[in-house]
């Protein structure tokens, strides 16, 4: 028999038991769906936290008090601005040293007041990060060494406490203690579930008297190249251990966490595209059940077919190509199904989607073989069936 | 097209027998215990042979016309179809040998019920792998040849008793058989529908077409040119009127028939 004419054959079978081949169609078709959307919104997710963690500016080294382990509890800064020193010495360039005291805040300006991320920094902070300024100017090396009272509003803090009105020169509290604003930060948007616009910055020395503390947080230095940045992370790590023997340091890449949060994510959309895997699985079950009972009820047909000279092969071919059908139709129903789903999760909620090629080929690619794997039974006793017991079956 | 030509020459020059069954048994295994269908059965049928099979429900009719046309293979005893010994064909050859050998009639029609009446006649030469132009000419043909050009694309619920067994007779003959075999042609017809369609089968088999008609009816089996009864799987009488078409090798069966069979035959 040609296998135009074995398509044609399955393609009226399947109409014939219209509502039945929906019905078992659905199964493959919520599978493929679910495999579909479940990995497009995984994959959506892990581009963006990829995107913001490269926002945060490339050969960055976050150097930070304590071992970055699961379960490792958080070790109370020893670091002060005397250990900078140690660090300029060996990277060779105070413009790539950034260091960050932070704490959350009230700012009021007037009577209106906001909740902020207060952040103590130096004036190399914009060079190190990405940040881009929207007015005015940023804090200057005279600013921190002098402990200058002067701040840089993150946009939704500047929008909250002066509305449409140019805060440039305006004064405000933090903590109940006066500062000027100087300048005002280009909106960013969030970051890793952070509003990255409600952060103000002063000079790092007016935040320690702020807070009656002579420590910071961490460092974070821009590396010269990206080749040199693991050996240049250990170096400073060395240089802070030898002046604080008693504290681990741990020195961390933006690869480093590109590759912790990219590993969690993969974990986690596997997982995800396993349990619909499951679903897929059970259709498939579904579309073999349904094709022994389509064996059963066309055993006549079968001896008719043999009696007039199909061979054994003709017949497994016909009922292999009905399930595949099933299934590859099923298929391309969940693809698109799958696909507006995912479009609708990424326009309607915060969560992101992205398709990918791959994921299509694979749910493609399994919902065929599905089709043949759970074919392969019922067309092999289809094949086999003896003619004059076929004939004869009621 | 140029296969099925060569295959059609090749039986007009054939000379030979189109079956011989020597001494063949046919026994089924149901649940571990052997069940003889057929103890030992001699049959030759000559091309252009017209044969009725008789016998009552469970005389073994039945499972020697299913040997005869290649369906089932016997247990013990030689059957050459064709010229082709089936003890040597593998499945895919038997389907092949059925295929461009035997056409196969039944009391129940077996039709396809969701494919018109062309279709139906087509489907045969669906498993020679012929184009489906070339399919519908040949079905159209033979369609007409039965008297049924003008119900080509009825289906089978939409036409008569009679005329789902010409479309079945139709597609039996779209292979263009060596032997046309008929399992109760007319069990499920009105006397007068039957009637005519044993006179479309004898005018068949006046163009040449050996025709093998199993039956239970002695008037339909007396249409015949020669008869054998059977009984029991065996073979208890034949028609002494058509004994000119016997084969000339004779067995004990032919021959020697238990005594009390005959008696007993009706």
């Amino acid at each position: 028999m040609r296998l135009a004419e074995a398509w044609r054959v399955a393609l009226d079978a399947l109409r014939a038991n219209r509502l039945r081949s929906i019905l078992t169609m659905l199964g493959v078709v919520i599978g493929v769906a679910a495999v579909v959307a479940l990995v497009g919104i995984g994959t959506g997710t892990k581009q963006l936290i990829e995107q913001q963690v490269e926002g945060l500016g490339s050969n960055l080294l976050v150097v930070v008090p304590g071992r970055l382990e699961a379960g490792a509890t958080q070790t109370a800064s020893p670091l002060t601005l005397e250990d900078i020193n140690s660090v300029y010495r060996v990277v060779g360039d105070r413009s790539r040293v950034a260091v960050t005291i932070s704490s959350g805040e009230t700012v009021r300006a007037g009577s209106k007041s906001s909740f902020v991320s207060m952040q103590g920094v130096f004036e190399t902070t914009p060079s190190v990060f990405v940040r881009h300024l929207d007015r005015g100017a940023y804090l200057t090396r005279a600013d921190v060494n002098t402990a200058r009272r002067v701040a840089v509003l993150g946009a939704s803090v500047a929008k909250q406490l002066f509305g449409d009105r140019d805060p440039i020169g305006r004064q405000i509290t933090i903590g109940g203690v006066r500062f000027r604003v100087i300048g005002t930060f280009a909106p960013l948007g969030q970051s890793l579930g952070v509003d990255r616009d409600a952060e103000v910055h002063i000079p790092v020395t007016a935040a320690q008297r702020l807070l009656g503390t002579d420590r910071i947080d961490g460092i974070a230095i821009r590396a010269p190249d990206r080749d040199t940045i693991g050996q240049l992370g250990d170096d400073i790590v060395a240089a802070l251990v030898k002046r604080h023997p008693d504290t681990d340091f741990s020195a961390v890449t933006q690869e480093q966490i590109l590759g912790v949060l990219g590993s969690i994510l993969g974990v986690l959309t596997g997982v995800l595209a396993a349990i619909a895997g499951i679903s897929l699985l059970v259709g498939g079950v579904g579309v073999s059940n349904i094709m022994l009972v389509s064996v059963r009820e066309r055993t006549q047909e079968i001896g008719l077919r043999k009696a007039v000279g199909a061979r054994p092969r003709d017949i497994g071919i016909q009922f292999l190509l009905e399930a595949v059908l099933l299934t590859t139709l099923g298929g391309v129903i969940g693809m698109a199904l799958g696909i507006s789903a995912a479009l609708l999760v990424d326009r309607l909620s915060p969560v992101p989607a992205a398709i990918t090629w791959w994921s299509l080929a694979l749910a493609f690619g399994v919902s065929a073989g599905v089709g043949i794997i759970f074919g392969v039974v019922p067309a092999q006793r289809a094949g086999r069936l003896d003619p004059v017991v076929a004939l004869h079956t009621e | 097209m140029t296969e099925c030509t060569e295959r059609g020459e090749g039986r007009e020059g054939v000379t030979g027998p189109a079956i011989v069954a020597t001494d063949v048994s046919r026994i089924y295994q149901l649940e571990g215990v052997s069940v003889p269908a057929l103890r030992g059965v001699s049959l030759t049928v000559e091309p252009g042979d017209y044969l009725a099979i008789v016998g009552t429900s469970g005389s073994g009719k039945s499972t020697l016309m299913h040997l005869l046309g290649g369906l089932d293979r016997p247990t013990a005893g030689t059957l050459v179809i064709g010229g082709r010994d089936v003890a040597t064909l593998s499945a895919p050859e038997m389907a092949r040998l059925r295929n461009e050998t035997v056409g196969f009639v039944f009391q129940s029609f077996h039709l396809l019920a969701r494919t018109t009446a062309l279709d139906n006649v087509a489907l045969p030469l669906v498993y020679r792998g012929m184009g489906r132009r070339e399919r519908r000419e040949r079905a159209m043909a033979m369609l007409q040849r039965v008297g049924l050009a003008h119900r080509m694309n009825h289906r089978p619920n939409q036409m008569s008793g009679g005329e789902q067994q010409r479309v079945a007779i139709a597609r039996a003959l779209v292979t263009d058989p060596w032997v046309l075999l008929a399992d109760e042609p007319t069990g499920n017809l009105d006397s007068a529908t039957g009637q005519s369609v044993l006179s479309l089968l004898e005018s068949l088999n006046a163009d040449g077409v050996a025709v093998v008609l199993v039956t239970h009816e002695r008037d339909v089996a007396a249409r015949a040119r020669r008869q054998i009864v059977m009984r029991d799987g065996l073979i208890v009488a034949r028609d002494p009127a058509a004994s000119a078409g016997w084969s000339s090798a004779g067995t004990p069966e032919e021959s020697s028939a238990p005594p009390s069979s005959v008696e007993a035959a009706p």
